[in-house]
């Protein structure tokens, strides 16, 4: 079942003339975990900001087409609504937390739903263990790095309980092991709770193996969708300047030259690695 | 010449964040800092234009001490782009932003026209030169900045990680560009965690770690050595992994970029077809 | 930037820092009260006194120390002006009741500011504003205090390195006269603004994504509970009170110089 589906689905900034994504045709299922990518001033962060309403309840705007989230149409309801459904991780993790304390940054969004206590208590230790970093719980945000700040940001809006986590680029502040706990954190929730995840990330060196789907945007218009092995087989990738991971095209320049590797497309070293493995041994 | 002899530096709040760092960069050289967050890397560069002075033993600059001289002074030579675009961008437009620093240096005013319009075209500038900076993309927000800083064409240009938020396509016209300043002879010095952009590019890599430089050596062979790497959290780039998965098949260890992998890989391969 | 650094609170704990803050408010402002009805230096030293046990036991001596080196300026300011006016009041004479008064009101000002500190020194960020959200004060206004102390520092840092990415450009700020020192910060200032600008507009957008305003009963994950050292607390405040008021109006209160005289 489609839990978020977008039909011509175009957006105007105020203030601007030209739409910054126009006829966005689109369907996540429930349980996917979604890389939507593409090169910088694509429409990647406008998309995402009409998950949850953001556009056009908070930015205002001209919103054509439609969009609707397990069946709601966003237009129509309000954020807050719309936030118990999608949370939304940013970028900059430093700018998420307002709180004096992780737990109680993680606690706002329920407090603010008007949650019970005894439940907001379980449902704030609940998400801080998911994102490891329960024992940080009574610390203040200046004394976490950034990827434990954007673990307590993932953990605020997992507290709420939503179906679907949408994060742009949550790791470009982050250092290479930061970035990879934050992905572990997510790639877990994908597999093991089954929560659909939508990612914004330009590195796909990074992110390409945890995807089951790959949307890829240029100018505001989405130019390639569907399964990661298949768009990665795409030439068309390469030339909207989209960085495929260097495994990849490795595999795609030596079987250009006729080396005998298998005909599934590698989207990390390690499945790289196997095949050229087996292409030694066989 | 940056000479870096045995420096100490503590902060203000008792935060060691260099402990005992030796050493020295020659003119021309393209060099990438590298390391975890918190590792000292921002600390050290900080020192080759004296927005930090050391707390124990001395840095210089073409022989100068940095100590003996002002920041602005120093900045004739080291031109230093911070990270965030956001946090130098001031001017009404983008051609007052790039003249902004050849005022202060003192530079005349024919001179600085035509400075601007150097580096204005030198980053594909030009058709925004009357345009608010604040009014640019991110990309082109981070472009402006470095031309504010190459307009006064300094001899070392520190840039403190490039790469960040850039796309695929940004990032090679990066690459490109620090190629052009290598072949001017200019020293190029990159802060950066960005391993796929420092294989594709490869420097000399000082990988940091706890205020200590670890080692001091050429790309390919920093980042393939999983040892180090581990130390400083720094995961190594995609064909090195591959290689080191593949440790067992006589396969050199030191490779890095992707053409050099299919070269090697194609003979390997054909030599097992026979 | 060490104004700043003050902010950057951690969490301790300590019977003191454990005191519910509203009732550790209740009790600053009645020392505060009993000192203003004093101008005898006796009951001022019992009150000076009185406090240094919670400093003891908060554990924030040396803070507290240094709060107390800052008001000693003061001190000595207040201390001069007392003097000097009963001095010359008093026909050029130097009298041992005048030198207490002057003493006694000097005190009186440290008394306050160490109650204050303690308060302050003992009470983080996040209970007073905890405390502030259960006095039915309206939650926008405790959300603004917080988020505040949140980013001072936060900020503070942002405007050093702004400092020195301008610095880097050969921007002088030590230069020039005075009206030209003055404009040598717009260049940090402008920075500053618009990324202030851009910070609570993503705060904003995190704000609204989490369901801000949902309802108009917000619930909150800590509840202020009264212990029992808050009631100790309260008796203590009580007690303070009672003696205080049957001291000034039932007791002649000896001045020190009367004391000391009488002992020898």
């Amino acid at each position: 079942m489609a839990i978020i589906k977008t039909k011509n689905l175009t957006y105007t900034y105020p203030g601007s003339t030209k739409a910054s994504i126009s006829d966005v045709f689109i369907k996540i299922e429930k349980g996917e975990f979604t890389l939507i990518t593409g090169p910088s001033g694509c429409g990647k962060t406008t998309l995402c900001r009409c998950f949850n309403g953001l556009i056009p309840h908070f930015y205002q705007g001209e919103l054509k087409g439609e969009i609707t989230v397990q069946g709601l149409n966003v237009a129509e309801h309000p954020i807050h609504e719309l936030a118990k459904r999608v949370g939304l991780v940013f970028q900059n993790p430093e700018n998420q937390l307002f709180a004096l304390s992780v737990e109680k940054d993680v606690a706002f969004g329920l407090e603010n739903l008007g949650i019970p206590r005894e439940e907001m208590r379980q449902r704030v230790d609940w998400a801080l263990q998911l994102a490891g970093i329960y024992d940080l719980r009574e610390r203040a945000p200046h004394e976490l790095s950034g990827g434990q700040q954007q673990r307590a940001a993932i953990a605020s809006v997992l507290a709420m309980q939503p179906e679907v986590i949408v994060l742009d680029e949550p790791t470009s502040f982050l250092d290479p092991l930061g970035a990879k706990k934050i992905f572990e954190v997510i790639y877990d929730l994908n597999r093991k709770l089954g929560l659909t995840i939508i990612l914004v990330e330009h590195r796909l060196d990074l992110t390409a193996k945890y995807a089951s789907h790959i949307i890829i945007m240029d100018e505001g218009k989405v130019v390639l969708d569907g399964e990661p092995h298949q768009i990665l087989s795409s030439e068309e990738t390469r030339l909207i300047g989209v960085g495929i991971p260097k495994a990849t095209q490795l595999y795609h320049i030596l079987r250009k030259d006729g080396a005998k590797l298998a005909n599934t497309i590698p989207l990390s070293s390690d499945e790289m690695a196997t095949l050229l493995r087996e292409a030694f041994k066989g | 010449m940056i000479e870096v002899q045995d420096v100490y530096f503590t902060y203000p709040s008792g935060v060691e964040a260099l402990k005992g760092i030796q050493l020295t960069i020659r003119n021309g050289e393209f060099v990438a800092v590298m390391g975890q967050n918190g590792a000292g890397k921002t600390t050290l560069v900080k020192h080759f234009n004296g927005l930090l002075k050391p707390t124990k033993g001395k840095v210089l600059i073409d022989g100068v001490e940095t100590t003996k001289v002002s920041v602005a002074s120093l900045a004739r030579n080291v031109g230093f782009v911070f990270q965030n675009p956001d946090h130098q961008l001031f001017s009404e437009t983008v051609e007052d932003e790039i003249a902004f620093a050849l005022k202060n240096f003192g530079f005349k005013e024919s001179i600085t026209k035509r400075r601007v319009t150097w580096a204005l075209n030198l980053l594909g500038l030009t058709q925004y030169k009357k345009t608010s900076p604040f009014m640019l993309s991110g990309g082109e927000r981070k472009r402006v900045a470095l031309a504010s800083v190459l307009a006064w064409n300094p001899k070392i240009l520190i840039l403190d990680e490039p790469t960040i938020g850039q796309d695929y396509q940004q990032k090679e016209k990066l690459r490109q560009f620090i190629l052009q300043m290598k072949a001017q002879r200019k020293t190029v010095i990159i802060v950066t965690h960005d391993v796929e952009f420092v294989a594709e590019c490869n420097p000399r890599v000082l990988l940091m770690r706890e205020g200590k430089i670890i080692v001091d050596s050429e790309a390919r062979k920093v980042l393939t050595n999983s040892e180090v790497l581990t130390q400083a959290s720094i995961v190594p780039p995609q064909i090195a992994q591959i290689f080191l998965q593949l440790y067992d098949f006589e396969l050199p260890q030191n490779i890095i970029d992707v053409y050099e992998a299919h070269q090697i890989l194609l003979k390997a391969l054909e030599k097992k077809a026979k | 930037m060490s104004v700043f650094e003050g902010l950057k609170f951690r969490k301790v704990y300590s019977p003191i820092h454990n005191l519910d803050p509203r009732i550790k408010f209740v009790y600053v402002c009645a020392i505060f009260g009993v000192a203003i009805i004093f101008w005898e230096l006796l009951p001022l030293i019992t009150l000076f006194v009185l406090q240094l046990p919670f400093v003891f036991l908060a554990g924030v001596r040396r803070q507290w120390l240094r709060s107390m080196r800052g008001a000693a300026f003061l001190a000595t300011i207040i201390f001069l002006t007392n003097f000097i006016f009963s001095f010359i009041g008093a026909g050029y004479i130097v009298t041992a009741k005048n030198l207490e008064n002057a003493v006694a009101l000097t005190l009186r000002f440290i008394v306050l500011v160490e109650s204050f500190s303690v308060f302050f020194l003992t009470t983080s960020p996040d209970h007073l504003g905890l405390a502030l959200e259960q006095t039915r004060i309206p939650y926008e206004f405790c959300f603004a205090f917080t988020t505040a102390v949140r980013f001072v520092p936060v900020l503070a840092e942002e405007a050093q390195t702004i400092m020195d990415a301008q610095k880097a450009r050969g921007l002088e700020l030590e230069r020039g006269n005075f009206l030209k020192r003055i404009r040598n910060y717009i260049p940090i200032l402008i920075p500053l603004i618009v990324s202030a600008i851009r910070r609570s507009l993503e705060l904003a957008e995190a704000m609204e994504s989490r369901a801000w305003g949902a309802t108009k009963k917000r619930t909150n994950l800590y509840m202020l509970k009264l212990h029992r050292s808050d009631f100790a607390l309260i008796v203590i405040t009580i007690g303070i009170i009672a003696v205080a008021l049957y001291v000034r109006f039932y007791v002649a209160i000896p001045s020190l110089n009367e004391l000391l005289m009488g002992s020898s």
